[in-house]
């Protein structure tokens, strides 16, 4: 059954920035929370997250931003996805992003995101949610 | 976007909401019914703190010897005699957006607000050596810093501004060397010859590799390049200096308070050994070697650290590297207060954090000071609270008396046997280097990283247990 099947998370840092101090940190959550953890590294390009996601069939990616590069990264994600025909992966992330920033771009289609100080039990908690959200919707169809 | 995925973004955003309110609601409660008193008394570093110190936690016989009186060996007290009654420190706030005219307007604004010192900031691709419409540039480019591509770029960043008039910090790694190849340039249009330009490179990419992870080459040949520097400086331009050892990214990584001064140390100590073998005297460039650390929120940890700092210093340049010269045995350092302490919830009260802060280094001795404002965990600082951050340190050296003495602590039992406590635990893991096969082979090992990963775990646990509490994060909420 699908609902058994161990949640897949890729994390990924993309753009230049190179502080990864809080992506280890949701690694280490999400993983000890029972889910598949993997995690790109840095420096990675939108096009090479979304093949990473595609390839590794994963449920959710989780992107972590630091620079202030987040109103230009996210949405070329979710531009990736659309090209690639993806609409079963979830798209969240974290990162110092200023609050109409965070809104507009849960506008756009970036499932949410997380600024600093939130509760890693909340990001738990809205991965396991939202992929079976996710899940459902594909039984459906 | 369909109409539907808006519903279902607003449905999201919704949902945070309230479960948000709902668990501020429960820690509230939960605030109010727990017992004040944790289990154990550490500090933020995990080091158990005594219910109370005495004399007998000191040897007061040795004591002398370790404190030295202030400006004499082995420095513990300060490297100057009279500290801040003949010389306050430098009020050097880092700045640097957008292109290089906004940056320069920044810099004017902040001389004419009587900063001493200017301090760039560039941005990541600028960091990382790719032009401003590289690939990898996308999203990037004046982001974090400003974005200098040219010669051209870096003269309008300076203009105006006489490079015989300021002392110049440079936060710059990897492509350090064309960064100040273009600073020396400039210098030499302006008709500054390059014996009086004063200021600091970063150019520390040990640290990159173990913390902040700019780096573009390989651990060796980038030591190499990191040497070429000291070595040009010593040659040409005697008043700048080369490398900024810096421990504060480090720190900012989740390591302890004796893992930033061991890991740092250890990096300056590696930069001397290949400098010697390079064939260079050390006393001709040790004295412009100069340190930067973090200044956490841990008041009494944090002094103890930069005390530690200088006496262990003084105690290795001298023994290991026979430096002679009285300045290459003093550590100079800058310190900026600690940017993972502040909080995004109730961002005035980073105000309060940050002054807590800077008052450590400050009583710990340090030469310059950057105090972070308030609003960077929201975005990048906004003018007003760049402001108030650099009124902090004012109010600091005007209004609270502590510049009236040398090393106001010294002599405090408890900050005594901190500053011995911290020495030991950063000595065991010089030893532990060594016995690794030095600085650079742990890095190609992980040693370090995993260190770090280790001691931000365990801090990160004991907030989420609750056991520590970060003040209108997980207790204290509005």
């Amino acid at each position: 059954m699908a609902t058994e099947k161990k949640i897949r998370v890729l994390l990924a840092k993309p753009g230049l920035d190179g502080h990864d101090r809080g992506i280890k940190v949701i690694a280490a959550a999400l993983r000890d929370a029972g889910m598949e953890v993997i995690y790109t590294g840095l420096r990675q390009t939108p096009e090479t997250i979304v093949n990473a996601a595609i390839e590794e069939d994963v449920d959710g990616i989780g992107v972590s931003i630091l620079s202030g590069a987040h109103m230009t990264l996210f949405p070329a994600i979710l531009d990736q996805l659309k090209k690639n025909g993806v609409s079963d992966i979830v798209l969240f992330g974290g990162g110092i992003v200023p609050n109409e920033d965070k809104l507009a771009l849960e506008k756009a289609g970036v499932k949410r995101v997380f600024t600093p100080g939130a509760p890693i039990a909340d990001i738990i908690d809205f991965v396991r949610t939202s992929v079976k959200r996710n899940r459902s919707d594909e039984k459906l169809m | 976007m369909s109409e539907k995925s808006i519903k279902e973004a607003k449905a999201a955003s919704t949902g945070e909401t309230s479960s948000q309110a709902k668990s501020h609601q429960q820690s509230s409660q939960n605030s109010s019914q727990k017992s004040p008193k944790p289990k154990k008394f550490c500090t933020i570093s995990d080091v158990e703190i005594n219910r109370l110190y005495t004399a007998d936690d000191v040897d007061s016989s040795a004591l002398k010897d370790k404190l030295g009186e202030p400006g004499e060996a082995p420095y513990t007290r300060g490297i100057h005699r009279d500290m801040y009654r003949s010389r306050r420190w430098t009020m050097r706030q880092f700045a640097g957006m957008g292109n290089a005219k906004q940056t320069n307007e920044r810099y004017h604004y902040l001389l004419a607000q009587k900063t001493g010192g200017l301090s760039v900031a560039f941005d990541l691709p600028t960091l990382m050596g790719y032009d401003s419409d590289h690939a990898h540039a996308l999203g990037e480019v004046g982001k974090c810093g400003v974005a200098i591509d040219t010669l051209a770029d870096f003269e309008v960043l300076f203009e105006g501004i006489s490079l015989a008039d300021v002392s110049t910090s440079m936060t710059i790694n990897s492509p350090a060397s064309i960064l100040f190849a273009m600073y020396l340039a400039l210098a030499e249009k302006q008709g500054v010859s390059w014996d009086k330009i004063r200021g600091t490179l970063q150019n520390d990419i040990l640290k990159e590799y173990i913390a902040q992870k700019e780096w573009i080459y390989p651990p060796r040949p980038s030591v190499r390049l990191v040497t070429d520097l000291v070595e040009f400086c010593v040659k040409e331009a005697p008043q700048w200096h080369p490398i900024s050892i810096s421990g504060y990214h480090i720190r900012e990584a989740g390591s302890t308070a004796a893992q930033e001064l061991a890991f740092t140390l250890a990096d300056g100590f590696c930069y001397t050994e290949e400098a010697i073998k390079r064939g260079l005297d050390v006393d001709a460039f040790a004295p412009r070697l100069s340190h930067f650390f973090n200044a956490h929120s841990d008041f009494f940890e944090e002094i103890a650290k930069y005390r530690a700092a200088r006496r262990m210093y003084y105690k290795i340049m001298k023994e290991r590297f026979g430096a002679k010269s009285e300045k290459s045995l003093k550590l100079k350092f800058h310190t900026q207060t600690a940017g993972c302490s502040l909080t995004a919830q109730q961002p005035e009260n980073n105000i309060v954090r940050t002054a807590i802060q800077g008052l450590s280094a400050v009583l710990g001795g340090t030469q310059s000071l950057h105090t972070n404002s308030m609003d960077e965990t929201l975005a990048l600082p906004s003018d007003k609270a760049a402001l108030i951050a650099l009124r902090t340190q004012q109010v600091i050296a005007e209004e609270t008396g502590v510049t009236n003495t040398v090393d106001p602590l010294g002599g405090s039992y408890f900050i005594e046997a901190l500053t011995d406590k911290i020495e030991a635990d950063a000595m065991a893991y010089l030893d532990e280097i060594e016995e690794r096969g030095g600085v650079i082979t742990c890095v190609e090992e992980g040693y370090f990283q995993r260190e770090i990963a280790r001691a931000s775990s365990r801090y990160q646990n004991e907030f989420e247990s609750g056991e520590r509490v970060i003040v209108g994060v997980n207790d204290y909420i509005i």
